[in-house]
């Protein structure tokens, strides 16, 4: 076996060219592979995580799965009512501090408070709907991903009194106020106050630029008329993927509806399932012309090495020993092909990610994204599995072929 | 004296929509020491029973015996065996691995029979090496050679593992005549200073005139086999 190895690899020393053609279709091949996967399962990466990114991971709101049971039909096990007027509900989560305090306790992440309510803002005659969220900004920096999405000022901002308000550059755009202004904002109560605008933020959601305004917990609750009342409670955990687990059990404890983001992003979701199988096509379909290029390269050299064959036959060497040298050599130059395949992925990822664009949205200028690129082992490891079984079977046909070929044939066809 | 090749009724046949008969009826025996020439017009299957007799093909019908054993019997590995230890072989184009120094074309037999050690290998290619006057070159690649030189490394190659038999395909075909007279003159020393039987197929006439027996082949037949009693050199 030893001299089969040794015969291999001088075999494939002592042409350089050619070896080193076979080596670079290999490595292509694989460097492709490995850009091309990294690229899509980067950009889906890049996907979700803004997804995730700009809400939270959980959503508890004030809001039950299923309708109240109406105390009547505590009472009474098998009793039709019509016309039952349903008991009112108090709004809002109760309790808060309880509820929010046993989350605390088990939940892997942290978690922000805020009472959202409904409000218009009225500036220089004109009437704009919008969300009024009420934060407390020290812990929201933490959870929400507006935090870093800021053009003037920040959450802190809003600590400096209680007046104070955060809109989106949309909507400050929108009403022609630019920070320092004082603008009303009118409750559904009925109750109206005059903010001054401390911040602005950008998130690229024109909906959410244009239609959220953040105060703090305490002006929201006066806003609203209800004292220490919150309805939002949201989670960002350490691991997004375990979000439907928590939000389960924070249902199960609290009895409100928590929502996990991929149940919020259902439809989204789906879409990416559809997208995930033309990328599996796509880096598929790749690997595929790349193994048959290694096909190709690998077994025109074997054909090229028939009258060896023929030679070593003469010689004594079994028609194995053939199989497995031809074996060898191709498995040989599939692996240095892959090896440098590696190198040529390892580059071609990297130039991606120096490629900038800057995206039409740019008009504040901070909008400079980089192609998305995800890094995993197993491109690599995929990527070379296919090139060396390519080579491995590239090596083995044909020269089972030449094998058993009679030696005679190929001296005969030489003179 | 032993009998190293016994052919009896040896016909090579070529499966085709019209099969061509290569060999046809040939029964003969060779000796130790010989130096036999097989000579005959061009397709008159001088080469393919040279095969047969080298185990390189097998006959449609007939049978072989080796060195007393019966070939027809045995798998493609065991002829590839009786072939490494028996037998070496010298074609009209030298048929020597390109990528491989002179030394290590030489060795490969040795490699592959596996029972030198490595020094050992060396040690005797070189000397081969040396005996047909390539002693500057050992380490040179094929290409770096003329003709008449990688003839000669072909039968240092040949006589790797010690053959009982050396068979040559027209050995000096492709060589000038200064050359042909050079391998021409090596053959006969293997006969008569290492012991060995030479088979050469050869239509080089003045070849064919100074060897030890002469086989005349028409249409894959033997048509005279006869024994010429050369002068002693």
């Amino acid at each position: 076996m030893r001299l089969v190895l040794e015969l291999a690899l001088t075999h494939i020393a002592g042409r350089g060219r050619q070896t080193l053609v076979a080596i670079l279709g290999v490595a292509l091949g694989v460097g492709f592979s490995i850009a091309m996967a990294a690229l899509m399962q980067g950009t889906e990466k890049d996907f979700i995580a803004q997804l995730v990114d700009t809400m939270p991971h959980v959503q508890i709101s004030d809001e039950r799965r299923t309708a109240r049971r109406q105390p009547a039909e505590d009472l009474f096990a098998a009793t039709q009512f019509e016309g039952l007027r349903p008991k009112e509900d108090r709004r809002g989560i109760l309790n808060p501090a309880a509820a929010t305090a046993a989350l605390r306790s088990w939940v892997p992440g942290s978690m922000a408070q805020s009472l959202r309510t409904q409000g218009v803002i009225r500036y220089a005659g004109r009437d704009v709907g919008v969300s009024v969220i009420g934060i407390e900004p020290e812990i929201e920096v933490r959870v929400s991903s507006v935090a870093g999405d800021f053009v003037e000022g920040s959450f802190d901002a809003l600590r400096a009194g209680g007046n104070n308000i955060i809109v989106g550059d949309a909507l400050a755009r929108r009403i022609g106020a630019s920070t320092g202004t004082t603008i009303q904002v009118v409750a559904p109560t009925g109750q109206s106050r005059g903010f001054r605008i401390v911040g602005q933020f950008h998130t690229g959601n024109n909906a959410r630029d244009e239609g959220e305004t953040y105060v703090l917990l305490k002006s929201a609750q006066i806003l609203s008329e209800r004292p220490n009342a919150i309805n939002d409670i949201r989670l960002r955990l350490a691991d997004p993927e375990a979000a439907p687990r928590v939000a389960r059990q924070a249902e199960a404890e609290l009895g409100y509806k928590a929502v996990p983001w991929q149940e919020a992003n259902e439809s989204l979701l789906e879409a990416l399932v559809v997208r995930n199988v033309v990328m599996y096509t796509v880096v598929g379909a790749i690997l595929l012309v790349a193994g048959f290029g290694i096909f190709n390269i690998i077994s025109t050299i074997t054909h090229e090495k028939a009258r060896d064959i023929a030679i070593l036959k003469s010689l004594g060497f079994t028609q194995g020993n053939m199989r497995r040298l031809f074996l060898v050599e191709g498995l040989a130059l599939g692996a240095a092909g892959s090896l440098v395949g590696w190198l040529i992925g390892f580059l071609l990822c990297f130039a991606l990610s120096q490629v900038e664009f800057k995206l039409s949205g740019a008009a504040i200028g901070r909008e400079l994204t980089r192609l998305p690129l995800f890094w995993s082992p197993w491109h690599y490891v995929i990527a070379s599995a296919f090139a060396l079984i390519a080579s491995a079977v590239a090596g083995y046909l044909p020269a089972r072929q030449a094998a058993r070929l009679n030696p005679v044939d190929i001296i005969r066809g030489a003179t | 004296m032993t009998l190293l090749i016994e052919a009896r009724h040896l016909t090579r046949i070529l499966p085709a929509t019209v099969p061509v008969t290569l060999v046809q009826d040939v029964t003969m025996s060779v000796g130790e020491r010989e130096f036999i020439a097989i000579t005959g017009p061009s397709g008159s299957g001088k080469s393919s029973l040279l095969y047969l007799l080298g185990l390189l093909d097998r006959p449609t019908s007939g049978s072989l015996n080796i060195a007393g054993q019966d070939t027809s019997a045995m798998d493609d590995d065991a002829l590839a065996r009786l072939r490494l230890e028996m037998l070496g072989f010298v074609f009209q184009f030298h048929f020597l691995l390109p990528e491989f120094s002179l030394l290590e074309n030489v060795k490969l037999p040795m490699r592959k029979a596996g029972r030198l050690s490595s020094a050992e290998m060396r040690e005797r290619a070189a000397a081969l090496l040396e005996e047909l006057g390539l002693a500057g070159h050992l380490d040179k690649r094929p290409d770096q050679l003329s003709g008449g030189q990688r003839q000669r490394v072909a039968v240092a190659r040949s006589l790797a593992n010690d053959p009982h038999v050396v068979l040559a395909d027209e050995p000096t075909g492709s060589l000038d005549s200064k050359s042909s007279e050079q391998v021409f003159q090596i053959l006969r020393d293997l006969v008569h200073k290492r012991r060995k039987t030479v088979i050469a197929v050869t239509h080089d006439m003045d070849i064919a005139a100074r060897v030890d027996r002469r086989i005349h082949l028409v249409d894959g037949r033997v048509v005279s086999d006869e024994r010429v009693a050369q002068p002693v050199v």
